[in-house]
């Protein structure tokens, strides 16, 4: 390593060791804040308490909400992962008229900012009378997941050899013998990597399900949003425990996730020099 | 003896060659597997995008189609919203992909502790908005923790790092940061290091290897990441309402279509900004795309 290096070296490193401890400090501060008896103007609290966690868990009705959230969020990822496999695998094994122009539609839900789609999307749902609806959380929260689903499962499907489908049939299976017995079990990771990443992402996506819920149908993010914009009635640490319930369903789910997927070969998927 | 196809073999025959060349052109069976996903897209994305595109034609009190635009544009209040979320989202982009590209750096290769330093790098990602926001409200105020040591080390008064622009800018680098990280340490690693290691046998030295090998064939993802990353900054909502000032500093347009579509029930104008909010981020894309196709896209040796 050349001497002239260093500098930037130390610049790197000390930038990324202040961002740290700033992020250090705001997630500090607010898990601090939700044990705190009360914390006004000084550098910690004058005391400390669990009650907060209850409270939040009985007045928000924490329960009802993650139930929703769960239901939401099962759902999505069986529905985008029935529709979108299927779709993934006739995109990745066929050219036909008209391909690139699907491949732009199913890339367009990702690449647009959830408002622009969703506020349209909240206005049909509204005419059909199904926002509010869980109905209508599911449908949006689809939008994304479907596209998000084909679009990682397309090159994993490309990468398996077509002759092993041709050896089945050879063999005499059917097409549906080949898809259960012999495409299923080696899409299995495939589809397990794209289900995790649906179901982060269901349970962090906060405007889609903003557009279209009703009280009965927030998801947790939602309800979190609407009890830190109601604040003033209730104490700022309730708020601040139910931010950190979910922040820790978050990481546990992420935590799950990273045990699957290796996230920097999702875009390129290269083999790490043993 | 003439053999004689019956009409009804004839048919059969021209549906088999016209079976025959449809396949050829990769019309088969297989393309039903499509159905499902093309009736999904067309029913939750098409349908109601093109819905609101004509809904936005459409003004509440009837007259002009284009009543809805020429409001927005004559109303400093909506037409600034463009300039505001421009301001946040270009600046907050770009710096997390400059500031990903030296870390991923040093992140190549094998070292002991890769996988935890990327795993807190990742963390954010679970914060979710909510908890950024009261974070940085707590963190950053005028009591929390950095303007207390802000002052201990001698400044007059506190700084000012909440409920304005600095705020939401924030936020967005706080939780658009990981991503960027991700995708450029993911395209970093798609690099084959061998091609440097051929440029220092050479003699090149770690800056010219830095600028004539590894940054012609990083820039096309970079240009990716960029995208995404805007995307991400593009669309703030709740963090600008929440850390940000929202009926002022940071009023951005996800916030003006929100309030005028579900608050006010104006839903033609709420689609009209929607509308404008899609067409402003295809500009800024197709401009780095474009940019992108003038970048070469060979191969970058990668191992895949």
């Amino acid at each position: 390593m050349s001497i002239k290096a260093r500098p930037v070296v130390w610049l790197t490193w000390g930038a990324l060791i202040f961002f740290m401890l700033n992020l250090v400090g705001i997630v500090g501060a607010v898990v601090t804040n939700s044990f705190a008896e009360s914390w006004f103007g000084t550098w910690l609290p004058n005391g400390y308490t669990g009650k907060w966690y209850g409270e939040a868990w009985r007045d928000y009705r924490l329960l009802d909400v993650l139930v929703v959230t769960f239901q939401v969020a099962i759902a999505v990822v069986a529905i985008s992962v029935l529709i979108g496999v299927p779709t993934a695998y006739a995109l990745a094994r066929r050219t036909f008229p008209g391909k690139k122009l699907l491949n732009v539609l199913f890339l367009l839900p990702i690449l647009m900012p959830p408002m622009t789609y969703g506020i349209p999307l909240a206005t049909v749902l509204y005419k059909f009378g199904l926002a509010g609806t869980m109905f209508g959380v599911i449908a949006a929260n689809l939008v994304p997941a479907v596209p998000f689903v084909v679009l990682t499962m397309t090159p994993f499907i490309e990468q398996i050899d077509t002759k092993i489908e041709s050896a089945a049939r050879m063999c005499g299976a059917n097409t549906v013998a080949i898809f259960t017995r012999v495409l299923a079990p080696l899409l299995v990771p495939g589809i397990l990597a794209a289900s995790i990443l649906v179901l982060v992402r269901t349970v962090g996506m906060f405007e889609l399900t903003f557009l279209t819920a009703g009280p009965t149908s927030q998801t947790l993010v939602v309800s979190l949003y609407e009890a830190m914009s109601s604040a003033g009635i209730r104490p700022q640490q309730m708020v601040d425990s139910m931010a950190v319930i979910y922040t820790g369903s978050m990481l546990l789910l992420l935590v799950i996730a990273l045990r699957f997927v290796n996230p920097t070969q999702l875009v390129t998927r290269l083999k790490e020099p043993a | 003896m003439t053999a004689v196809l019956s009409p009804r073999d004839r048919r059969s025959l021209q549906r088999a060659s016209l079976k025959h060349r449809l396949a050829e052109k990769g019309v088969d069976r297989v393309l039903w597997l499509l159905v499902p996903g093309a009736v999904f897209v067309a029913l939750l994305f098409v349908y109601p995008f093109l819905y609101g595109l004509q809904l936005s034609f459409q003004p509440k009190g009837g007259g002009n189609p284009f009543q809805n635009y020429v409001t927005f544009f004559s109303d400093p209040y909506l037409a600034d919203t463009v300039w505001i979320t421009l301001r946040l989202g270009l600046p907050a982009a770009l710096f997390n992909v400059l500031a990903s590209i030296p870390i991923a750096f040093r992140m190549r290769g094998r070292f002991r502790g890769k996988r935890a330093l990327t795993t807190l790098l990742v963390i954010p990602i679970t914060l979710g908005t909510v908890l950024t926001a009261e974070g940085l409200l707590a963190f950053f105020g005028p009591t929390g923790w950095f303007n207390r040591i802000w002052m201990a080390l001698g400044a007059d008064e506190p700084a000012r790092l909440t409920h304005n622009y600095w705020g939401v800018l924030f936020s967005l680098i706080i939780t658009g940061f990981p991503f960027a990280f991700l995708l450029t340490l993911s395209y970093l690693s798609g690099i084959d290091p061998t091609l440097e290691q051929a440029a220092a046998t050479l003699g090149a030295s770690k800056r010219q290897r830095f600028r004539t090998i590894t940054m012609p064939l990083l820039a096309p993802g970079l240009a990716v990441t960029f995208c995404l990353s805007f995307v991400l900054a593009f669309s703030v909502f709740p963090s600008a309402v929440m850390v940000g000032n929202p009926a002022g500093e940071t009023h951005v347009m996800s916030i003006a279509a929100y309030e005028t579509a579900l608050r006010d029930n104006d839903f033609a104008m709420g689609s009209a900004i929607a509308m404008l909010m899609a067409l402003v981020m295809l500009i800024v894309i197709g401009v780095v795309l474009i940019w992108r196709t003038t970048l070469y896209r060979g191969a970058t040796g990668g191992k895949g």
